[in-house]
């Protein structure tokens, strides 16, 4: 392999790791607090109609992106309304809202079926781009990649260096204790759901707005349960996130440029490689069974009644 | 005459139509002829059921008062499949069901509705009132074939197709063929990307061919996504089964349409003057059922003037696309001289032309 070739993979690789860093990054935040939200493929989907329907309509792509985030965290709303207000099992919550999202995406955006709009230009930051290898890949990206590393940077502070911080991770591992020195579990989960559902719209609104310009039904192609699995991957750790976005994004690239060099491996197999990874990876993590356990925020997926 | 049928809105004009019939009785009998069509997917404005859609739309307008007809869009070709093409039965003349995963239940309604005229889209299930019909989309593939061999720099040709099916393989063997008529130097790279619908995979497979080398793209999946990729890259790229100029203007050099209208017509026609036969239909350009996007500015006029000289020369018969001698990838003459590929052979395509890089994957 070439140098060329090798700096064209790592930029596929960050452009196609971004939409599953956007979503397992807000449903990091949302995890951690002890909410498991697994209808982020339904937001993604209508964050990615809303996001192309109002740019397509109004000519202006950012709008779009404000779209796609504002019907993310409306989607969110309803998701927490269920599991949190009505203590709704959040398994079943979650999954009826990625079938919500699948349909009415589809229904709301059929009128945008097939219609073509001018995606996001990319920044290209003069000199840093012409480093070798790794300046294409983090210099000559669209905007909604640069925002996706402050976002990651922003997560990763908040997370690891802050009050709030602090008291998201205290709500996940024990709503008791938390609700005894005076938080508000409710509150916290409510943000922790929001911030989800924005990046999930988020992420929805760059497959539609930067990565492909347009809009069809179901166009995610389960990238919301990549993502979900991502979150596993990482045990909960923001770095690992990024790491485990990345290495999808490369996993799924790699399987389409080996066949491009002639490489004669069943393309079937080769298409596998993501999924190949992420169980090789549970599979080395669940060797210590305990490892899991304390990763995983302890009050992960159970309602909380503030009664108790 | 358009209704757009919801399933309740359909409940509700069958009931109303059975009514009607049970008022006015044989009288009704001599009406309009009513066509009904079964969708796999949204109209929208581009893809396999937007030409379907077109082609009622064509009937409508050439038969004027003699149809009137109705669809049902983004039907599951489960179980919901079977309850639409009933419940359309039994109120239409004649039912076009028009994606693969119909034909069994195409078949099992028309057994208890003998009156009613089915077509069934790329089935190969045919019964007394169940005909077939495709589109023979490999000669419109020849020609693009023919414009790449005279537009590639690289000599390098991306194809992005969707399954190692006989269908798509037909289509890359056709277009090897059309390439290398006119350059033998030229050489088409695939990628397969085990999905007909992935927007972002169909633009990373093309970005991943033009990385490596391809200056035009071709592509054998249902989003515009590669030939946006060739729009952005500044190379060239063929859409598929709908004109996708609006994509990529300047890329976009032309495709292979698929167009249904004429041959609806025709079958309309024949229910209505009792002449109908289910028989199967495969036609191509001569029958109206293939036709080319718009050609690019781009594209030399003696280029275009070639391009229609080959297509001239399918229509009245003197040429085949898959007409010997043809050679695998090895070299070895597999079609002689003076002998044309059989439809079953054509339809079970499982070997690369010489001219494709890599292996099949089996």
């Amino acid at each position: 392999m070439d140098i060329d070739l090798i700096t064209n993979i790592l930029f596929a690789m960050v452009r196609t790791g971004t939409p599953l860093l956007l979503v397992a990054l807000g449903e990091l935040v949302c995890e951690k607090s002890g909410v498991l939200n697994l209808g982020q493929e339904g937001m993604m989907l209508m964050g990615a109609m809303a996001g192309f329907g109002v740019a397509f309509t109004t000519g202006n792509l950012w709008f779009g992106v404000a779209a796609g985030i504002f019907v993310g965290m409306l989607m969110s709303l309803l998701f927490g309304f269920l599991a949190l207000n009505l203590n709704a099992n959040q398994v079943a919550s979650g999954l009826a809202l990625t079938i919500f999202g699948a349909g009415l995406s589809a229904f709301m955006g059929s009128g945008f079926v097939g219609k073509p709009l001018s995606g996001m230009e990319a920044w290209v930051i003069p000199v840093l781009s012409d480093l070798p290898l790794i300046g294409k890949a983090l210099f000559a990206q669209d905007p909604l990649v640069y925002l996706s590393f402050i976002l990651f940077g922003a997560v990763f502070l908040v997370i690891y260096h802050s009050r709030p911080g602090l008291i998201l991770k205290a709500v996940g591992e024990s709503p008791e204790s938390a609700v005894a020195v005076g938080l508000s579990v409710m509150r916290v989960r409510y943000l922790a759901v929001l911030f989800g559902g924005a990046m999930a719209g988020l992420a929805g609104a760059y497959l539609s707005l930067a990565y492909t310009p347009l809009w069809s039904d179901n166009m995610t192609a389960g990238r919301g349960w990549i993502a979900l699995a991502l979150v596993v991957f990482a045990s909960w750790r923001v770095g690992r996130v990024l790491l485990g976005a990345y290495l999808f994004g490369a996993a799924s690239i790699m399987h389409l440029v080996m066949q491009g060099l002639g490489v004669s491996v069943s393309s079937n197999l080769l298409a596998t490689l993501p999924y190949l990874a992420t169980i090789l990876v549970l599979v080395l993590l669940s060797s210590n069974q305990a490892r899991i356990k304390l990763f995983a925020p302890m009050s992960l997926g159970k309602p909380f009644h503030k009664t108790q | 005459m358009t209704n757009r049928f919801t399933p309740a809105a359909l409940l509700r004009a069958t009931a109303s139509l059975l009514l009607a019939a049970a008022l006015s009785g044989p009288a009704l009998a001599a009406e309009k002829l009513k066509v009904g069509f079964v969708y796999v997917g949204p109209v929208g404005d581009a893809g396999w059921t937007f030409e379907h859609d077109e082609g009622r739309k064509e009937m409508e307008a050439a038969l004027g008062g003699q149809v009137e007809t109705s669809y049902v869009e983004s039907v599951s070709e489960g179980a919901d499949s079977q309850r639409v093409i009933r419940q359309l039965a039994q109120s239409h003349d004649l039912v076009f069901t028009t994606s693969f995963g119909y034909m069994n239940p195409t078949l099992k309604v028309a057994q208890s509705f003998p009156k009613v005229a089915f077509m069934h889209a790329t089935g190969y299930k045919r019964a007394k009132n169940v005909g077939t019909y495709s589109a023979r989309f490999y000669e419109g593939r020849y020609l693009t074939g023919v414009i790449a061999g005279h537009m590639t720099k690289s000599n390098v040709i991306g194809y992005v197709a969707a399954f190692p099916i006989p269908e798509v393989v037909q289509g890359i063997n056709a277009f090897t063929l059309g390439l290398r008529s006119v350059n033998p130097k030229a050489e088409v790279k695939v990628v397969w990307v085990n999905t007909w619908y992935d927007p972002a995979k169909e633009r990373e497979a093309a970005e991943a061919l033009i990385a490596q080398g391809a200056d035009i793209i071709n592509q054998h999946t249902d989003s515009p996504a590669p030939v946006q990729a060739a729009e952005e890259k500044g190379v060239y790229a063929f859409g598929y089964d709908s004109d996708m100029t609006a994509f990529g203007p300047r890329a976009h050099l032309t495709g292979s349409v698929v167009h249904w209208g004429g041959f609806y017509t025709q079958t309309a026609k024949a229910v209505l003057d009792g002449s109908w036969k289910a028989d199967d239909t495969w036609g191509g350009i001569a029958a109206d059922m293939v036709k080319m996007a718009p050609y690019n500015s781009a594209i030399p006029k003696a280029v275009v003037e070639q391009v229609e000289g080959i297509k001239a020369s399918i229509v009245d018969g003197s040429f085949h696309p898959f007409q010997g001698p043809i050679k695998d990838q090895q070299g070895k003459v597999v079609v002689p001289e003076g002998t044309t590929m059989s439809d079953g052979e054509i339809l079970s395509f499982n070997w690369y032309v010489e001219g494709v890089q890599g292996e099949l994957p089996k």
